[in-house]
């Protein structure tokens, strides 16, 4: 998969951004706030048309419906129906019948351990478990690609850490390529086998550095001096790309 | 995969003593109205064609049921017709607004106007074009229907921009994002309308049966509170206005009770105070 973006919005949010991804790759989209990573995010989703440039896709043509996952900042869950009702919705929304989505539901919440709240109301759910469910929703259609919009932002450190971990799980087990939108250095570099740090306002790409520590990385690759290393120098990067725009 | 607790609701003790205070300090003011009426009729010796007291209502009550009963069944089917006719256009005009921006903007203002026009001043026209019952009807309708339309309007517009773009991201058609997400999530809001529509197409019923009085052929409650008033039957005007306020009570708890159940899942509206 290959994706090349360019564009302007109205307010210029990306300006000549131009970046590729590779098939099974996790990249971090890593700026400051305002930096049009989230709109980077919703031109490769389909979600928004770029105003120039083009996003090219390896075989040439746009992804089909449910090829890719999408995980919004918030859950977005629909709290009138289940757990699995929210997982199913994708699949609903593609046409398959109840029966046949069943096994897929179950799957995809068995992916991120919630095969028992499957009946459970998402009022019901720790914001962790919201979480969870709304990743189990985009996996539901085993879209080979999985777009994740800054997903852990709003939760607690602790949480935050173990839904890492089990993504990283999930995303080798799976199969998938990730492009993952943070403002965090430190789970960008947990995460991440590249990152491509972005200016402020216009959003452009400064630098891409990869993150080349083998997978799987455990918890004590949080404490590393390896890990420490790269975060230092992707803080470094980052901070020469804040100071570069204001400049 | 290792997943944190679920959230508990934990009930507490100040919750159910709050319930029942809730309960029976209602009650205890009803008592004490009741007593101080019977005393003030009583020691003042008022006659019964000026305040009856209140045990003469309620025999009143008994002794006229038939006549009573069978006024409070044609109002109520009045008004149970009405709210019927209000949710089903309401909600209709409801989706079709959210559908088409042309059909809102050329159609709305006509709604309001239809609501902010006092029904009694539209009364007495309509019982002149349609036959009683249906002039009735419609003026318990033109009542009930706008807070179904307004609230459900709203509802429909009010949807979480993310799942707008999830479903987006899917492909789902119009039909789709109407049916899996916007009535869902109006479900609330439309259930508030019916609500406050339950309690306005009474009053719009007993609206119209005062204007349409003395044309004679309506048998409801309020055409009786007219009819006792003309023949000075004070305490069958006290009942009938007895009934009238429970059947009203019954209304509102019996929609309130609907919409708990139907939300009681999963919206807020429906949690307990306590949580």
């Amino acid at each position: 998969m290959r994706g090349v973006g360019k564009t302007f919005a109205s307010v210029v949010a990306l300006d000549r951004f131009d970046f590729a991804v590779r098939e099974r790759e996790f990249v971090s989209l890593l700026g400051p706030s305002g930096c049009g990573k989230s709109t980077a995010l919703r031109l490769i989703a389909g979600l928004a048309a770029p105003t120039s440039g083009a996003i090219e896709w390896r075989d040439g043509k746009k992804p089909e419906r449910g090829a890719l996952g999408f995980v919004f900042q918030e859950p977005t869950l629909m709290p009138w129906t289940s757990v699995a009702g929210n997982v199913e919705l994708p699949l609903k929304l593609l046409g398959l019948d109840h029966s046949a989505a069943a096994q897929r539901v179950s799957t995809a919440l068995e992916g991120v351990g919630l095969a028992e709240f499957a009946r459970a109301y998402p009022r019901e759910l720790s914001g962790g478990m919201k979480m969870r469910v709304s990743i189990a929703r985009a996996l539901a259609t085993a879209p080979p690609l999985l777009l994740m919009d800054e997903p852990f932002a709003a939760l607690d450190e602790i949480t935050r850490f173990r839904l890492a971990n089990d993504l990283l799980k999930l995303w080798q087990t799976l199969g998938k390529t990730v492009v993952f939108v943070t403002h965090s250095v430190f789970e960008s570099v947990f995460l991440s086998s590249r990152i491509v740090v972005m200016t402020p306002r216009p959003g452009r790409v400064f630098a891409e550095i990869p993150i080349d520590a083998p997978y799987p990385r455990a918890e004590s690759f949080r404490t590393s001096p390896e890990y420490a290393g790269f975060c230092r120098r992707v803080s470094q990067t980052l901070a020469q790309a804040v100071a570069g725009a204001a400049a | 995969m290792s997943v944190e607790p679920p959230v508990t609701p934990e009930p507490r003790e100040t919750g159910r003593r709050d319930t029942i205070l809730r309960v029976v300090l209602p009650i205890a003011v009803l008592a004490l109205v009741v007593v101080a009426w019977d005393l003030a009729v009583r020691l003042t010796n008022t006659p019964a064609y000026q305040v009856p007291g209140p045990g003469l209502v309620v025999s009143t009550l008994v002794s006229d049921w038939p006549i009573l009963g069978a006024s409070l069944i044609a109002t109520l089917t009045t008004t149970f017709e009405a709210l019927g006719l209000a949710i089903l256009g309401g909600v209709a005009l409801a989706i079709l607004f959210s559908q088409s921006r042309l059909i809102e903007y050329s159609l709305y203002p006509y709604a309001v106007i239809l609501q902010v026009t006092p029904v009694v001043a539209i009364a007495p026209l309509l019982l002149i074009y349609l036959p009683q019952p249906a002039a009735v009807l419609a003026c318990a309708w033109i009542v009930a229907f706008f807070p179904v339309l307004a609230n459900t309007a709203l509802g429909l517009a009010s949807v979480d921009r993310n799942l707008i773009d999830l479903f987006a991201l899917y492909g789902a058609s119009r039909g789709q994002i109407l049916a899996y997400l916007r009535l869902p999530a109006a479900l609330p809001s439309m259930l508030t309308g019916v609500r406050i529509a339950g309690g306005l197409s009474l009053i719009g019923a007993v609206v119209a049966e005062i204007a349409a009085g003395s044309a004679g052929a309506g048998s409801g409650l309020a055409y009786r509170i007219a009819e006792s008033g003309y023949r000075l039957m004070i305490p069958r005007m006290f009942a009938a206005l007895l009934l009238l306020s429970l059947a009203g009570i019954a209304i509102f708890f019996l929609l309130s009770l609907l919409s708990h159940l139907v939300l009681r899942r999963w919206h807020e509206s429906a949690l307990s105070p306590e949580r």
